[in-house]
């Protein structure tokens, strides 16, 4: 079992070098058999070691030893329980997905081997970050993550937007990173190791202590600890105010978008924070934190969504949203229903994003939905699909997103934390927005009329400013040989079958994985993986109302969640498929609300100004002021100017005329007889 | 003893093929001369392998010792030895000179012998500062060094170069006058010896080890280079051509690192522990404020010679941390930054060699002509920027590893590299290597050859290795170090 663990990650290894460094040898085919070959066997794997785990096994050991300093030493290893064997299972199963999908949706660009390296080698971090064993190597993946989606969201290299949005990415990215690799350090520092087992075992132990890192003012060691990780979660899983990055990432390949930044990186903050639950358990500080941010970022991100025109961009905000659901039941402490949100919430969202892919291409790359419409029988596959992941993710019972977001609602409605009120009303709420912007989407997409047969008004695209499908239009060398893309002369059709074959086998999970809510939440699943102090238990209060599924919709009928997300679907459904007309005239009378949503808050614009901008003018400050001006300028060549200007001066001393010398010697005995003779 | 004249070869076997390349005469057999070139820096690398073979990790005190008498009058010795400290640098300096010998072949076409004697010197004169044992040894090495570069940047430089050449020896000379006054002082202390171990032992006053200290400071942290004396090594590099910059990147700011470690810790413990605090500071700041200069910086060469700053902060202010984690660090990140600084002037070498521009802004969009030069470069910038899995990674972590149990704000401090670092050297590869192409110069680059790609190639395999597992490079450490620090804790103050 030990040597099948490696198996996991280095068959996608093994893929990504051998596509990266010789794809020019094995070409576009021998790209995508060998990187799909090598992912077959990864998921067969994952899928036998969660059988294993299922047995009651788990597995923790080291690989090697990476460095030893000191009496630390610094390893690489595996952790095996149900946490991680979940993890592996649905990383594996949507990344073999998206390799498929990829070979229909990458089928012109020039850049097809690097793609499938890319993935490839994603899917080999993303799995070295949930297998590890202890903070370095999950800091390892963590980082390398970050390197794939910085390289892939730049995929497209030469559009400027996307050059953009990838630095972007890692600077916001590396922001949480700096929090997080701090409350690697003090872990480090407080427990002498870096390994799970051991620092969970003293956690309790050392929990008491405090810290005093401003003097004067001592903090708990755990809420600072947990607060610094919490800082790594915020930027990875994109949680307010570091989510900034998320939405500008969809200028990368849509299969991407999907893997990346919908079903698995992002939601590693998630994981991380579940795989911690021993250290955040101890701080209530810390859980208020993450409920609060958590809530924050669900309904306001969620409302941004409703505003969006871009089809990528609905779900990039839709994801942020879902994120923040994830993170509200983290802080609740009932981490079993984050991580049970994480695994339903990827299966839908990756179908929302490779069925916003499907409808791209037929819309040969037009992402504006204003320009779209009408597309349910040109595609009905994409449709039903999406559909589908559309009541999953509004919450209808039945799908899984019922199941997963019903949990966490409760959840922050039992929590007894500070700030679950909050969040209460946040996740409420959200479930009204969530389902509204969901059903635009779909509405404005399949629905109603045939807007891509009208010819294009300049204006229509203007309107925002963004600019970035306009980007996707004209950059036509990267897009490969999609003809002219204006010219929708021909009829919009269903995409090939590796794009729905993908759509279909992730649409079976999203229905269905919510199924499993009663084992996985209430079962005890997880087993010793999460570990929930006894007073913040609210999943065993939940479990004690639960009685099956059946009887968990039955009740949900007549909850408030239940109404509100119908409300939000009748609301789509007079707006955009009743009255059509009403959107503007709303976007009009709410002109302040509107510029605020789509504005973004501001947000953006603020970090540019005071970050970015302020940066490089301090940046100048030093330089042209500190280095050229005072060091360089006053010292080191002033020393010289110094040196040369009192030579100049005492130059004047040996002029070398004889009659200089005699007149001086002269002036001197007078004013020497002077001070002897006159003076007294 | 068996085996104890290595040293001597790794100090002399370059010194010999300098000089017998400077025989192969004029330009006329650039060709032999380039051969003998490559002939003496491989050899000089391959007479270092025996130590690393050799070396025994576990024995503490120094290895391969040398002792003859060389100036008797005033007790001075041809003393020779290392640890594993040392060790590693040897190793660099001498991997480095071949790859430097084989990125000048084509480059440079003038006083090609000439050329190529100075790196062959300037490798065996730093090996030997590696490997004195002897105060006034060190120091002749240490000063010899400064001459073999002042020639390079002031012959093969840019436009600016006397200025910059000036500038480089002033500025290193004048610091190191004063550590001259230090070691002549500690002969006479020490009842006439420059022996180093003597020196280990010598009891001192705090005033009198403050003032050592301070003598030795201005050598070490002028080479390092410190913030606020960093200012020559932009304008060396920026004048200096690829292979000056390479080896003055990678290890000619290394001997300031090494001094700090083979003479101020253990000879002046008192008193590095007395002002760690104001390094330390110094330290911080070089990560800090040079950080944020590199990000304005729109010469290529200039941003990386910052980044070279601020990346040198993490190894002050690794060593006056005094920890195994800091200590270590430091050493990894001395090698690593090596092998990184030396990949990332080259790479901008190879662009220079095209365009003959550093500036960012006459580039954009050179990966569509030359995507696995593009490839390799992405690779160092990561790097660069301490990204995990690569070299640049390892040391950063355990200095900040270090840092932390000394005060949680030198490690916040510091640990702002990964924001900055990452944002300068990652926007500069954006606006140099992304996007559409630029203008009909970029448009017409050819990507690098084979001579080109193997340099990097190398280099690459080198960053990896180190990021993925950099115990070997640690393992040699472990004794050296520790003993330095008891050294360090162990108080030298005379009891009143």
């Amino acid at each position: 079992m030990q040597k099948l663990y490696l198996v996991a990650p280095l068959a996608p290894l093994v893929g990504a070098l051998l596509s990266g460094l010789f794809g020019w040898v094995i070409g576009r085919r021998g790209a995508h058999l060998i990187t799909i070959g090598c992912m077959i066997v990864c998921a067969a794997v994952s899928g036998i070691v969660f059988n294993d785990v299922l047995q009651g096994n788990t597995y923790n050991g080291t690989v090697y030893t990476w460095l030893t300093s000191g009496n630390t030493h610094f390893e690489i290893g595996f952790l095996i329980d149900r946490l991680s064997a979940t993890m592996m299972l649905v990383v594996s199963f949507v990344s073999l997905m998206v390799h498929i999908y990829t070979i229909g949706y990458m089928a012109d660009d020039p850049g097809y081997q690097r793609f499938f390296s890319y993935i490839s080698l994603f899917t080999f971090s993303m799995l070295m970050l949930v297998m590890s064993n202890n903070f370095l190597q999950l800091f390892f993946g963590w980082e390398a993550v970050g390197l794939v989606s910085y390289l892939l969201i730049g995929f497209w290299y030469t559009r400027p937007t996307a050059i953009y949005a990838n630095l972007k990415a890692f600077l916001v990215n590396r922001v949480g990173d700096f929090g997080f690799l701090l409350g690697i350090a003090l872990v480090l520092m407080y427990f002498g190791t870096l390994d799970y087992a051991s620092v969970f075992a003293n956690a309790r132990q050392l929990g008491g202590n405090t810290i005093e890192i401003i003097p004067g003012s001592s903090w708990s060691l755990m809420t600072v600890i947990c607060l610094l990780l919490f800082v790594g979660a915020m930027g990875k899983s994109a949680q307010f105010p570091l989510h900034v990055w998320l939405p500008d990432s969809m200028e990368g390949p849509t299969p991407i978008s999907a893997l990346i930044h919908a079903a698995t990186m992002v939601t590693a903050g998630i994981f991380m924070v579940a795989r911690m639950s021993p250290l955040f358990e101890l701080s209530e500080t810390a859980l208020s934190v993450v409920i609060v941010i958590g809530a924050i970022t669900t309904l306001f991100m969620g409302l941004i969504a409703i505003v969006q025109n871009d089809i990528k961009r609905v779900i990039a905000y839709s994801t942020i949203s879902q994120l923040g659901y994830m993170t509200v039941a983290l802080g609740a402490s009932a981490y079993a229903a984050g991580i049970f949100h994480l695994a339903t919430h990827a299966f839908f969202k990756a179908v929302l994003f490779l069925g916003a892919g499907s409808v791209i291409i037929a819309m040969h790359h037009e992402q504006d939905m204003r320009r779209m419409g009408g597309l349910r029988k040109y595609m009905p596959i994409t449709y039903a699909t999406m559909m589908i992941a559309a009541l999953a993710i509004a919450g209808i019972p039945g799908f899984s997103g019922f199941f997963s977001k019903e949990s966490i609602i409760e959840a922050a409605h039992l929590s007894k934390i500070p700030g679950a009120g909050f969040a209460y009303f946040c996740v409420l709420t959200t479930v009204f927005v969530t389902a509204l912007y969901n059903f635009r989407l779909i509405f404005m997409t399949f629905h109603g009329p045939e807007r891509f047969r009208e010819p294009q008004v300049a204006d229509a695209r203007g309107e925002h400013g963004h600019g970035e499908h306009a980007l996707a239009e004209h950059d036509e060398t990267k897009h490969g040989a999609h003809g002219d893309p204006h010219a929708h002369d021909h009829e919009p059709h269903e995409s090939p079958a590796v794009v729905t074959i993908p759509l279909i086998l992730l649409a079976i999970p999203s229905v269905a994985a919510g199924w499993f809510i009663g084992p996985v939440l209430f079962g005890g699943f997880f087993g010793k993986a999460i570990y929930v102090a006894p007073e913040h238990d609210v999943l065993a209060e939940l479990g004690r109302e639960f009685h099956g599924v059946i009887g968990m919709m039955e009740h949900a009928v007549f909850t408030l969640p239940f109404g509100l997300a119908i409300a939000g679907i009748a609301v789509a459904v007079y707006l955009y498929l009743l009255r059509p007309d009403l959107p503007a005239v709303i976007k009009r009378r709410a002109g302040v609300l509107y510029t605020i949503l789509d504005r973004k808050y501001g947000i953006d614009e603020l970090y540019s100004f005071v970050f970015a901008a302020g940066a490089r003018a301090l940046g100048k400050g030093l330089w042209k002021g500190g280095d050229v001006g005072i060091i360089d300028g006053l010292f080191v060549n002033g020393t010289a100017r110094f040196i040369g200007w009192s030579a100049s001066v005492i130059r004047y001393f040996q002029s070398g005329y004889i009659y200089h010398y005699a007149f001086t010697m002269i002036i001197g005995i007078l004013v020497l007889l002077t001070l002897v003779f006159v003076w007294p | 003893m068996q085996g104890s004249s290595l040293l001597s070869f790794a100090i002399w076997v370059p010194i010999v093929a300098g000089f017998a390349v400077l025989t192969t005469g004029s330009d006329r057999h650039a060709g032999v001369a380039r051969m003998v070139a490559l002939a003496g820096a491989i050899l000089g690398f391959l007479v270092t392998v025996p130590l690393y073979v050799a070396f025994d990790t576990s024995a503490a005190g120094f290895q391969f010792v040398q002792l003859k008498p060389w100036i008797e009058a005033f007790n001075v010795n041809y003393h020779l030895g290392i640890d594993g400290i040392s060790l590693l640098l040897i190793l660099l300096n001498s991997f480095t000179t071949i790859l430097v010998v084989i990125a000048g072949w084509q480059v440079i076409q003038e006083r090609v012998a000439q050329y190529m004697a100075a790196f062959l010197f300037l490798s065996g004169f730093m090996n030997g500062v590696f490997a004195a044992l002897d105060g006034l040894l060190f120091y002749v090495f240490f000063e010899a060094t400064l001459i073999p570069m002042f020639v390079v940047i002031g012959i093969w430089g840019g436009p600016n170069r006397v200025y910059a050449a000036l500038k480089f020896f002033l500025y290193t000379l004048l610091g190191s006058l004063l550590a001259l006054i230090a070691l002549i002082y500690l002969y006479n202390a020490s009842g006439g010896s420059f022996s180093l171990a003597d020196w280990y032992q010598l009891p001192l006053t705090l005033d009198e080890q403050i003032l050592i200290f301070l003598a030795f400071f201005a050598a070490f942290a002028v080479k390092v280079p410190m913030w606020p004396v960093h200012t020559w090594l932009p304008d060396a590099h920026v004048e200096a051509p690829t292979g000056g910059s390479v080896v003055l990147a990678a290890i000619m700011l290394k001997l300031g690192g090494y001094g700090f470690l083979r003479l101020s810790l253990p000879i002046v413990p008192d008193a590095s522990q007395h002002l760690a605090g104001f390094v330390i500071a110094l330290s911080l700041v070089a990560v800090v404020y040079i950080g944020l200069v590199a990000l304005v910086q729109s010469d290529m060469k200039k941003l990386i010679a910052y980044s070279s700053i601020s990346h040198m902060g993490f190894v002050t202010l690794g060593i006056f941390i005094f920890n195994p984690q800091g200590i270590e660090g430091a050493v990894i990140q001395m090698v690593s930054h090596g092998f990184i600084s030396g990949a990332m002037f080259l790479c901008v070498g190879v662009l220079y060699d095209r365009l003959h521009s550093r500036q960012i802004a006459d580039y954009g969009g050179v990966v569509n002509r030359m995507p696995v030069f593009a490839a390799l470069f992405m690779l160092f910038a990561m790097a660069n920027s301490g990204l995990p899995a690569t070299s640049g990674f390892v040391g950063e972590f355990m200095v900040i590893m270090g840092a932390v149990k000394v005060n949680f704000w030198y490690a916040f401090a510091a640990a702002t590299t990964l924001i900055f670092g990452a944002a300068y050297t990652l926007w500069m590869y954006k606006r140099v290597v992304f996007g559409p192409i630029a203008n009909d110069r970029v448009a017409h680059l050819q990507d690098i050859n084979l001579r080109e790609f193997i340099v990097l190639g190398v280099l690459a395999i080198a960053v990896l290795w180190m990021g993925i597992y950099p115990a070997p490079f640690a393992d040699v450490l472990h004794v050296s170090v520790d003993e330095l620090i008891a050294h360090v804790m162990q108080s030298k103050i005379p009891a009143p």
